[in-house]
């Protein structure tokens, strides 16, 4: 029987769930419960967004609000994660990463190959990312390369609610540490999933939308933009293919390496900066691996290098639309853009 | 006999024997270090060893600790293999971390042994997560973060003692002050007189302590672990110590007072202070140390030997551990 949950309701239950299986599981993070110690209500807010809302009436002991105190918090979780427990944290805005990066990448990312083997750190991260909430440039950013850059994290960036759950169930028992992204304008986001517990696996890509005729490869966000975009083109008789990337550490570059040998052609779409970005990295292992196979110059669509800008004039230009991304792909395909 | 000391003479050899270590291990790798054979970065505890051992007397495995960029004494008092150690910081494939971590990052977490750590400060938080562990998992393991005078400075430290405070983790927050944070100052870069005060400002008691007395480390360390055991929450404890050699070996020490190293060895040297109260006392007798001189000499001989011979990693180990899967 299909039921629809919002991206929201999905990381909901699939933290209830592995809760519920795991008593090793925590939830930790900042006003994840809410109101604690204060004389109000207790879970008064569920987190900065809603998203871990009711989970302590069911899972009293494991979740924990924390202090405004990023490196503290999301370090013990790490160090946690090395003593037996396998915890979530939950930081509120990705932006916040620079707050308390060390414990990140020097840390947890090192903790296996700087010991030798011996170490077993299963955290997850989660936060939220991208632009599109007026919430200007501390706010909105997609830091997704920064983390694909270091050894020893794996990155996740779902599109959708039914990729969300499996995926955060799949990281949550992952024995690595995990940067699980979720964007602020999928939260409301539906989709068909599933009541029982499910966990897809990291490095498969899913082609979200077959075609012939060009490649899109994207993630996050994106991938709703460039189905729209695609869908416009349908019209106009391009025929595009996207994938969705899903997972960007590990990433599935056959996937996409297969589809280029099809279509020829290749459309990069990422929100991020494009300076080493996930759209950059996608054309370069193109350009290595299957320059062959195509037929023209592959073409990305990002953000600008530029921070996120507030005024809503900017931001709608910042952040890449369905329009631009058809334009791109028209471009692609040798036409003059629209 | 009459035994004045908090512990049995079995325990008072035992701490012996491993400050002895730690001090032999430290001395051998000075030399060595200067005939160019060691790569990267060293940094030695001599001179400190009472304070990690007269810490970890009191620790069992299931104990945690987060140690330092100077961590060799911390690992050798948390019982990691020192054979393994040697090997590690020879960078070879039999060593502690199969050569991946060299002497800034030698773990053992089977003995509790989180970590040296390259990172000023960042112990502090990935101990409140020992604290927590054993909090949710109901063991009463401990968690005892070292960090520098330098490192006390560092946001993590701080941030770490409020979370500890009000989580009421079992959590033990080890100054080791030795008076120079690098070449600077503890006068100059640490703003409080006293980290007996900056421990009550995040409302958790503090004791300050004469790192170089053994007997004052290990009853103070026993009381701050104890009531941390018990569930009274995490402390601070400040040793005044003295670093023999540089920050790193290779630091030409200018900074220090001329005759500075020359009178501490003489007269604060911990291992010194400890052999001088256990023999007058009669509890011990100078052929029994004299014998585990001998024994710890062989030891690091053998350690240093099967180092230097030990293979190096293989190339294929370049890209392996770097995640469990991928």
């Amino acid at each position: 029987m299909a039921r629809t949950l919002s991206m929201m309701a999905a990381i909901n239950e699939a933290l209830d769930q592995e809760m519920s299986r795991d008593p090793t599981v925590v939830v930790l993070g900042e006003d994840i419960v809410g109101g604690t110690g204060s004389p109000g209500e207790d879970d008064a807010w569920g987190g900065a967004m809603g998203v871990t809302k009711g989970l302590i009436h069911k899972h009293p002991g494991q979740l924990i609000d924390t202090p405004l105190s990023e490196s503290a918090y999301i370090g013990a979780a790490i160090g946690a994660a090395t003593c037996g427990l396998r915890p979530v944290a939950e930081l509120m805005f990705v932006d916040f990463m620079g707050v308390c990066l060390d414990q990140i990448f020097n840390q947890a990312a090192k903790f296996r190959y700087m010991f030798g083997g011996k170490a077993e750190t299963p955290v997850v991260i989660r936060t939220t990312c991208g632009a599109g909430f007026r919430a200007a440039a501390q706010h909105s950013q997609m830091l997704t390369p920064v983390f694909t850059h270091i050894p020893g994290l794996k990155v996740v960036c779902p599109s959708n609610a039914y990729d969300t759950k499996g995926l955060l169930i799949q990281s949550i028992r992952d024995n690595d540490p995990v940067i699980f992204l979720e964007h602020k304008n999928l939260y409301d986001h539906e989709t068909d999933v599933p009541e029982e517990s499910y966990a897809i696996p990291f490095g498969e890509a899913n082609i979200a939308r077959e075609g012939t005729d060009v490649t899109i490869v994207t993630y996050g966000m994106m991938v709703p933009y460039s189905l729209e975009a695609s869908e416009t083109l349908k019209g106009e008789g391009i025929d595009v293919e996207v994938i969705d990337l899903r997972t960007l550490s590990p990433i599935d570059l056959d996937t996409v390496f297969e589809s280029v040998e099809m279509t020829g052609r290749l459309v990069c779409v990422d929100e991020a900066n494009p300076r080493c970005s996930i759209a950059s990295d996608v054309a370069a292992a193109v350009a290595q691996e299957a320059f062959g196979s195509l037929k023209g110059p592959v073409a990305m669509v990002t953000a600008p290098h530029a921070p996120v800008p507030f005024s809503s004039a900017l931001e709608d230009l910042y952040i890449p639309s369905p329009e631009r991304i058809a334009d791109s792909v028209r471009r692609t395909m040798g036409a003059h853009p629209s | 006999m009459n035994n004045p000391f908090p512990l049995s003479r079995d325990g008072l050899l035992t701490a012996y024997r491993r400050m002895k270590t730690i001090r032999e291990f430290e001395e051998r790798l000075h030399v060595e270090f200067a005939k160019g054979d060691i790569a990267g970065f060293v940094h030695l505890y001599a001179g400190e060893e009472a304070a990690g051992v007269g810490i970890m007397m009191h620790l069992e495995d299931h104990d945690r600790i987060a140690s330092t960029h100077r961590g060799h004494g911390h690992c050798i008092a948390k019982g990691v293999d020192v054979r393994a150690m040697m090997a590690e910081i020879y960078g070879k494939a039999t060593g502690a971390c199969a050569g991946k971590g060299g002497s800034m990052h030698i773990a053992d977490l089977s003995k509790g042994m989180m970590g040296a750590n390259g990172i000023l400060g960042a112990g502090a938080p990935l101990i409140c997560g020992a604290g927590l562990a054993a909090q949710k998992l109901g063991h009463d393991g401990v968690g005892i973060t070292f960090f520098g005078d330098g490192a006390s400075n560092q946001g993590t430290v701080l941030e770490s003692m409020n979370l500890a405070a009000i989580w009421n983790l079992p959590v033990i927050f080890v100054v080791e002050n030795n008076g120079y944070a690098e070449s600077t100052s503890v006068d100059y870069a640490v703003a409080t007189d006293s980290y007996v005060d900056r421990a009550a400002g995040f409302g958790m008691p503090g004791i300050t302590v004469d790192g170089t007395d053994f007997f004052a480390v290990y009853e103070a360390a026993g009381e701050v672990i104890r009531r941390a055991r018990e569930g009274g929450g995490p402390s601070l404890l400040e040793c005044k110590m003295i670093r023999f050699y540089g920050h790193f070996e290779g630091d030409a020490q200018t900074y220090r007072a001329p005759g500075e190293i020359e009178e501490n060895r003489a007269h604060r040297d911990c291992l010194k202070i400890f052999t001088g109260k256990i023999l007058e006392a009669g509890v011990v007798e100078s052929g029994e140390l004299a014998r585990i001189d001998s024994e710890v000499v062989g030891l690091i001989d053998d350690a240093l030997e099967s180092a230097q011979a030990a293979p190096l990693p293989s190339a294929a180990e370049l890209t392996t551990d770097v995640y469990v899967t991928y």
